[in-house]
């Protein structure tokens, strides 16, 4: 590991002025800079910020980017009424991982793509310009939405593909002082010809909290995560889904799914397909091929095409189907 | 800095970039805990801090200034065993013992878990776990074990939950 500065910050105000990376967890992070992936010359220690809160506001929740992932999923208020989010938590990562890992900081995890991790392979998002040797070498694990020619990578993460089906805003410090509230939508950005640029934060832009709206009345979630093992594995595709039916017909669709793109992958044409539709097999089918029909798969990601379109359609039937 | 090592106060100045691990094993010679993958992939480095089970392998020493670190060494000693310790020697859960005191030191963290309430991935009710063995495979997956000792892991676990539920 490269060696770097240290520096603990006491407040919010201070984390922004002090001018370095900032560790959460360390969990991502630490990772990285074992592997000399990322080389930061400072790092700002977070994690004793007063930041570790879940407050109820404007009827749903305001979540501090330094609540560890396993608070968050167990908290009560979560369980009631984002049980989506709790799921998708819980299907992340291990018990001790969760302990450490924050919200902040599981938005922001980069990519898994092994090429990434392989400072001896040519890869635009770890060195800009340098080529990606996903796009002709073993890529099962790589986007089949979204892509282009200068990366192909996906976000790992399952928490943020909840919180795309639930509205949530991202809320920043900024080092001049300036807050900002991003959309979860507008927070990621496609790989483009920028790969190694993956949100729209400025620099030295400091999360503070996560908002989530009221969740949708009367509506059903569910978080369905498809991976090599049963547990502690990232997901090959991964669905979050809150859907609401009122008198045989779909009122409210929400679907975000993971694996699949550089981002949370949440596409209004899906929920097109089954808003004022009654929930049967043919919306179903509408939807996925909604979701499926820019998808290319590289060689070895071709199964997530059929598996997307599988794992939708049975999230869909749950969702609306006779309550187990 | 500062920090509390299995009740004891203890000072250590280490390089910026060592991993509690590093620190743990080197500077304190407590080789109890164990290096894996250095990565958070297998659990063989897990300790508890502040009560809480975490990977000492992926988070840095001066990070826990002022922490409670519990070690494999802090839960009992060979005269007087840890409730956990002595049911993994009861049901023989391990074979190399590589893994061993990260399941242990784990399983301790997932008690405490359970106890609060804590849900897990395979829970059908959020808000009201069950404890059977799937939840206990589950809630161990951060804990690899190379010789699958896991069945008898699952015994010492089951058989340890059981004893605090009758006490
Ligand atoms: C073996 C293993 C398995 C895993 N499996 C899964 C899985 O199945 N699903 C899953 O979703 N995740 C998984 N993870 C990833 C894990 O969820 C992330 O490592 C974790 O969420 C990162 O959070 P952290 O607080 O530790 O972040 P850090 O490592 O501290 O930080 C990550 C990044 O975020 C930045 N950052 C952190 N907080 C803030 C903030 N408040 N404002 C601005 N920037 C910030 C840091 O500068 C850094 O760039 C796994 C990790 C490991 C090691
Ligand atoms: S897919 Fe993206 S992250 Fe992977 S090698 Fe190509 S450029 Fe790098
Ligand atoms: S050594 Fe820490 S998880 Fe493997
Ligand atoms: S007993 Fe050998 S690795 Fe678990």
């Amino acid at each position: 590991m490269k060696s770097f500065n240290y520096a603990r910050a006491d407040s919010p105000e201070a984390a922004v002025r002090a001018g370095g990376r900032f560790i959460a967890g360390g969990t991502n992070l630490l990772d990285l800079m074992k592997l000399q992936v990322e080389t930061p010359e400072k790092l700002v220690d977070i994690s004793r910020l007063d930041l570790n809160t879940v407050e109820e506001q404007d009827g749903g929740l305001l979540i501090g980017a330094l609540v560890p992932n396993s608070d968050l999923a167990a908290d009560p208020r979560v369980i009631a009424n984002y049980p989506v989010l709790s799921r998708a938590l819980l299907a992340g990562a291990s018990g001790q991982l969760r302990n450490k890992a924050t919200t902040g900081g599981n938005l922001l995890q980069r990519t898994r793509c092994y090429f990434f991790y392989d400072t001896h392979a040519a890869c635009n998002k770890r060195e800009p310009g340098s080529g990606c040797d996903a796009l002709g070498g073993f890529n099962r694990i790589h986007a089949i939405l979204g892509t282009s020619e200068h990366c192909i990578a996906t976000h790992p993460g399952d928490m943020p593909v909840a919180m795309r089906a639930l509205d949530a805003t991202v809320v920043t410090l900024k080092p001049d002082g300036d807050r900002r509230r991003i959309p979860l939508g507008d927070f990621y950005r496609l790989p483009g010809d920028t790969p190694h640029i993956e949100t729209v934060l400025e620099s030295g832009e400091l999360i503070t909290h996560v908002a989530l709206p009221a969740p949708p009345p009367g509506a059903r979630q569910l978080y369905r995560k498809v991976r090599d093992r049963a547990s502690y594995a990232f997901a090959l595709v991964s669905v979050a889904g809150v859907i609401a039916v009122e008198n045989g017909t779909i009122t409210h669709a929400a679907l975000a799914f993971g694996g699949l793109a550089h981002q949370p992958w949440r596409d209004p044409a899906v929920e097109g397909a089954l808003v004022g539709r009654a929930p049967e097999q043919a919306a179903f089918d509408a939807a996925a091929d909604a979701l499926l029909v820019g998808a290319r798969g590289f060689g070895h990601n071709d199964f997530k095409i059929p598996l997307a379109r599988r794992v939708l359609i049975t999230a869909l039937r749950d969702l609306t189907g006779e309550p187990a | 800095m500062r920090f509390t090592i299995n009740g004891s106060k203890r000072e250590a100045d280490p390089d910026i970039r060592a991993s509690l691990l590093d620190v743990l094993r080197e500077e304190f010679a407590l080789t109890g805990t164990k290096k894996g993958c250095d990565h958070g992939q297998c659990g063989a480095c897990t300790v508890l801090a502040n009560g809480r089970r975490i990977n000492a392998c992926l988070t840095l020493a001066v990070m826990h200034q002022d922490d409670d670190i519990v070690t494999i060494e802090g839960l009992g000693s060979a005269d007087s065993l840890h409730p956990m310790q002595a049911a993994f020697v009861r049901h023989d859960g391990y074979q190399c013992g590589y893994c061993t005191p990260g399941q242990i030191c784990s399983a301790v963290g997932m008690l405490d878990e359970v106890a609060k309430g804590w849900p897990s991935h395979v829970s059908d009710d959020l808000s009201a776990p069950m404890f059977d063995d799937g939840e206990i495979s589950e809630r161990m997956s951060g804990n690899l074990c190379r010789c699958s000792a896991y069945p008898n892991i699952v015994d010492a676990i089951r058989d340890v939950h059981a004893q605090e539920q009758k006490a």
